[in-house]
């Protein structure tokens, strides 16, 4: 009984990693970039949600769809004014030192525009939670939406990759810039376009984190950042259910760990874990073995 | 061939001249009365970060490998050397050779740790290396803050749970208490010993760089196979590349431990924040070039705090510094910016000027 | 190309270099005047019009995650201030305070340290977090200034004589919570979850657990998380749960404790929760559900429902000023003021005393006085720096603190 529901919670907590890990690996696979600011956008989206949904008192759906577009527009415009100038620096760590940059520069402006105080994330999914076993073992509604989410954005993510015209070019992009560039491939657009979908992902992702977990700080989406780094490497770097496997995998380890070994010593728990799991698999769970030729 | 050896000697001479200028101008700054509180206290802490990012160069410059968890060798260096100063402070060891005994420990036990951990992490590539990196880093600093350990006449008692569970006697002490971490070590690192032990591990890595173990290094970095294929043996050079950077950073926070009254192994201090704020030394100062990374170490460690006038607006200019700077430094479209400012004022001196004007003839010819 | 990097890179170090050295009053001096360039401050501090004034210092957390706490102990303290000032000051002379960002980092509380003693501090009001108060003692005791912090809980922050406390420390409240549920018989098999990567968490929970196996009380389930993981209590939470704990001890801050509530409701585990002063603020977050705190117990020194007349002022000059109810960290920033204030008019002492002068008298002084704050009355100081407060228990009933003591 302890096992279920802990694995329940694991689910639970995972979905909200895979979530973030399916916006993360937008970018990640595409741009090849780690956009550490990945998680600041989800903070921006959190809270842009919570103040059209409290101080202006909007509907839900609206101030949902306002998130979005204002974490997409956000993306494109860092993409434009600080990745883009250094697509083709002389190292691929220095767009990950701006985005450092960029990390900062989000969370110190949320903590001036908003203020230190933590707010308190008014769900926005409404369902009643699945309840088994007379009560032992307790699903929430969260859990649920994020599960079925992950799935439609996955689906939604592989089908538009592979069957339209600008998710091929994205494909073409991330294999070889230059190749697809002379292919008559416009290479700012579509990357603009990837800083874009994953931007709005993040926004979407920010409402459900915050949603699950109700705590709303300028530095709220910093760790799962992180996490979503994690998930996204632990699943296979570009894969897309790579991701959300990472995700869920990610925060079942994390809650049998912390349950059956120690919650002292949860973070070296989940962290090993994870070397484990790479030195057995070093391209993540469903990675692509690249062999290198010489 | 003879004159690519004199450019790098004299490319490292000028560092380390570099280095012991600006500790004389300080050292005279300092005893003259002329430095604020504010400069002459960071001192200590700009050495530990310009070792930081000696070290982190190593791995992320030389090596080719990046790494997100240096944080942690500081970490181990740190909490070793301070631990082994607390054991031995009441026994009438002299405090100089203790300190120095100290910072050795603090060493050799980073640079075991960089041995273990690099025997799994320098199987992996790229990002997953990275990893696995940032992996460790956060383990060993989980680890060192939920530890508690204490001392009595009985020995040395260890827990993971609380100061209770020690069971220590009435005459015994706790040095390291869980998430206070070691208190009150003595501050016995100066600026005088920080630029040393600075100099010290620029004169390891410059060597290091210019012998044929660093020659086979960057080998491996440049291309594997072909390193491999002349018949270096990749694991033991990355191996010991690694160890070293390792070790430089245990030096870094042995020298730290003993520079702070509260030494705790926080999030901020030592987990994958601090190790990314290396990192952004390291890139910004230039990849490989050690000059550039303690350069950066510096202006960026000393930039958030001349700021503080700005009150509220810190950090977010702090933000936009680093971004612009970044920007500046490694935008391609900014390096062609610099080099025609610098055609115009001939800072490289007419023969580039001329070799530019003659680039430009033939690029026309072919357009 | 590389030369010209180099010229870019040393004149920028050399400017920095140049403006930070020459900087010892400029750059970080708010009162806009000059001051010596030496290590220690003797003689008169003067504000832009010549006249004397005292420079209060303060170092606290203004961002990162703990910028709540920072800001309204800060807050508060200017409150104090802009009071004393408009009613003539202490002893006749005008307080400027200088407040400083730490980011609860010990490296940057030392940075905040230098810059005030460039500024011209005469008086500390730090650190507000206890391991960067530990840090800053060590140098404030070499300097022989005199140190208050509002907020640091851990016994190491005031080891030496010139550091004195407004707020409880972890020791007492830690044995305080023990002693109070046996005491009262509140429950008999109890889980903990505290956070062991905070020194005060810790701090309470070390002194908790011994002090509970002296009384009796069976600690069922004791588990932790840690300020990267501050969102998910599932486990803890099903820990408690299993082990069948009738009451769950929280040496947390409010933010964590909210989370804790909400989820202990959906698992439809209901236990009493027992807090401390961490716990204090957790009515007045944005938009809280007041209902899931119900029943909540906790040891504070400070309630902003209060109807005393001082509790009501100063809560709603806060309300006015910042526009948020203050929680016990603001308590503790306005009371430090008045303390000091209380200190230096018992001394007589001025501010063209120097630094080491009034840290002495006010030392003696300290021993002498009786505060009543917002955070207690008749409030006194032992030679250990310790304030003689007894926390008070509440509990939250309808949305609002009920004392139970």
């Amino acid at each position: 009984m302890r096992f279920l529901s802990s694995l329940i919670n694991g689910v639970s907590l995972g979905s909200v990693y895979a979530i973030i890990a399916l916006g993360y690996t937008m970018v990640y696979g595409i741009a090849k970039m780690l956009n550490f600011a990945h998680g600041d956008v989800i903070m921006v989206g959190a809270y842009i949600t919570f103040i059209v949904m409290n101080n202006a008192g909007l509907p839900v759906w609206l101030a949902i769809i306002l998130s979005v577009i204002v974490c997409t527009a956000l993306g494109i415009i860092v993409e434009k004014m600080a990745y883009k100038p250094l697509r083709n620096a002389a190292s691929p760590l220095a767009v990950l030192i701006t985005a450092i940059g960029v990390s900062y520069l989000l969370q110190n402006l949320a903590l001036l525009i908003f203020g230190p105080n933590t707010k308190q994330f008014t769900s926005v999914v409404n369902f009643s939670s699945i309840k088994l076993f007379d009560g032992k073992v307790i699903i929430q509604d969260e859990t649920v939406v994020n599960i079925v989410l992950c799935i439609i954005i996955m689906i939604c993510l592989t089908l538009f990759v592979n069957k339209t015209k600008a998710g091929q070019a994205m494909l073409a992009v991330s294999e070889d810039k230059g190749a697809a560039q002379l292919m008559g491939i416009n290479v700012n657009g579509t990357i603009a376009l990837t800083f874009a979908i994953g931007s709005g992902l993040a926004a979407i992702a920010g409402v459900l984190m915050c949603s699950a977990y109700p705590t709303l700080t300028p530095y709220t989406g910093s760790m799962p950042g992180i996490k979503a780094f994690v998930a996204a490497v632990l699943g296979g770097i570009g894969s897309i259910p790579g991701a959300f496997l990472g995700g869920i995998l990610l925060g079942v380890i994390e809650i049998l760990g912390k349950t059956y070994i120690s919650t002292q010593l949860g973070d070296a728990i989940v962290f090993s874990m994870l070397i484990i799991v790479l030195l057995v698999k070093p391209t993540g769970i469903l990675g692509k073995n690249i062999q290198e030729k010489v | 061939m003879k004159m690519k050896i004199n450019k790098t000697t004299k490319k490292n001479t000028i560092t380390y001249l570099m280095l012991l200028i600006a500790w004389i101008v300080v050292e005279v700054l300092l005893r003259g009365g002329h430095l604020s509180n504010l400069i002459s206290g960071m001192l200590v802490l700009l050495c530990v970060y310009s070792i930081m990012a000696v070290s982190l160069n190593l791995t992320v410059g030389i090596l080719g490998e990046l790494s997100l968890g240096h944080a942690g060798f500081m970490c181990i260096g740190a909490f070793s050397s301070a631990f082994f100063t607390q054991c031995f402070m009441n026994t009438g060891m002299n405090a100089g050779l203790r300190f120095f005994l100290a910072i050795i420990v603090g060493i050799v036990v980073a640079g075991l740790f960089g041995l273990l951990i690099g025997i799994p992490v320098l199987r992996l590539k790229g990002d997953y290396l990275a990893i696995v990196t940032l992996a460790f880093g956060e383990i060993i600093k989980n680890i060192c803050n939920v530890m508690y350990v204490g001392k009595d006449s009985n020995g040395i008692h260890f827990s993971m749970k609380d100061t209770a569970s020690l069971g220590l006697d009435v005459d015994g002490t706790v040095i390291i208490n869980g998430a206070q971490g070691i208190t009150r070590t003595p501050r016995q690192a100066t600026f005088t010993i920080g630029v040393i032990v600075l100099l010290i591990a620029l004169i390891i890595v410059l060597n290091l760089i210019n012998s044929r173990t660093g020659r086979a290094v960057m080998s491996i970095r440049d291309n594997r196979i072909a390193a491999e294929s002349v018949g270096i043996q990749v694991t033991k050079y990355k191996l010991l590349a690694f160890a070293i950077s390792a070790a430089i950073a245990g030096a870094a926070g042995a020298l730290y431990a003993h520079n702070t009254s509260a030494l705790m192994a926080t999030s901020a201090k030592f987990g994958y924040n601090m190790s990314i704020m290396f990192l952004v030394f390291v890139v910004l100062g230039g990849i490989g070039n050690m000059r550039g990374s303690i350069i950066a170490a510096v202006v960026l460690t000393v930039l958030p705090e001349v700021l503080r006038f700005a009150d509220n607006k810190r950090m977010l200019i702090y933000a936009i510094v680093l971004i612009v700077m970044m920007l500046w430094n490694w935008a391609p479209a900014a390096k062609e910016f610099r080099e025609r400012v610098k055609e115009r004022f001939g800072f490289d001196g007419s023969k580039a000027k001329k070799a530019g004007k003659e680039e430009k003839k033939n690029t026309k010819g072919v357009a | 190309m590389k030369k010209f990097n180099k010229v870019i890179g040393l004149s920028l170090v050399m400017a920095m270099l140049a403006g930070t050295v020459t900087a010892c009053g400029s750059s970080s001096d708010n009162a806009g005047q000059n001051t010596q360039t030496d290590s220690t401050n003797d003689g008169a501090d003067v504000s832009s019009d010549g006249t004397a004034v005292w420079k209060i210092g303060g170092i606290g957390p203004l961002t990162g995650g703990n910028a709540i706490y920072g800001q309204a102990a800060m807050n508060g303290a200017q409150i104090a201030i802009d009071e004393i000032n408009a009613a003539g000051g202490i002893n006749g002379y005008q307080i400027v305070f200088n407040p400083q960002d730490d980011e609860t980092d010990n490296d940057k509380s030392i940075n905040a340290y230098n810059t005030l003693k460039d500024w011209g501090m005469q008086i500390l009001m730090g650190s507000v977090t206890s391991g960067c108060c530990t840090a800053v003692s060590d140098y404030a005791v070499e300097d022989n200034l005199f140190l208050l912090t509002p907020s640091a809980s851990s016994v190491t922050s005031i080891t030496y004589d010139n550091a004195f406390r407004v707020c409880f420390s972890d020791p007492n409240q830690g044995v305080g919570a023990a002693d109070y549920i046996a005491d009262n018989g509140l429950a008999t098999k109890v889980a903990v979850i505290y956070d062991n990567s905070d020194v005060y968490s810790t701090g309470i929970y070390d002194k908790f657990a011994a002090e509970a196996a002296a009384k009796g009380l069976e600690i069922v389930s004791a588990e932790s998380f840690n300020a990267d993981n501050k969102t998910d209590f599932s486990v803890q939470l099903a820990a408690a749960k299993d082990a069948g704990a009738d009451l769950v001890f929280l040496p947390i801050y409010y933010s964590e404790a909210s989370l804790i509530l909400a989820q202990a409701a959906s698992m439809e585990y209901a236990p009493t929760f027992f807090g401390c002063d961490g716990m204090d603020g957790i009515l007045t977050m944005e938009n809280f559900d007041t209902s899931l705190a119900e029943g909540v117990i906790l040891l504070t020194p400070f309630a902003a429902d209060a109807t005393d007349d001082l509790t009501v002022k100063f809560v709603s000059t806060y309300q006015d000023k910042f526009g948020e109810t203050p929680n016990q960290f603001a308590a503790d920033g306005y009371d430090a003021i008045y303390i000091i204030k209380a200190a230096l008019e018992k001394s007589g002492a001025t501010p063209d005393m120097s630094v080491s002068d009034i840290c002495e008298a006010m030392k003696t002084a300290m021993l002498e006085i009786t505060v009543d704050g917002l955070t207690g009355t008749g409030i006194t100081w032992s030679a250990d720096g310790e304030p003689s407060k007894a926390p008070r228990a509440v509990e939250i009933v309808d949305g609002v603190y009920k004392a139970i003591q």
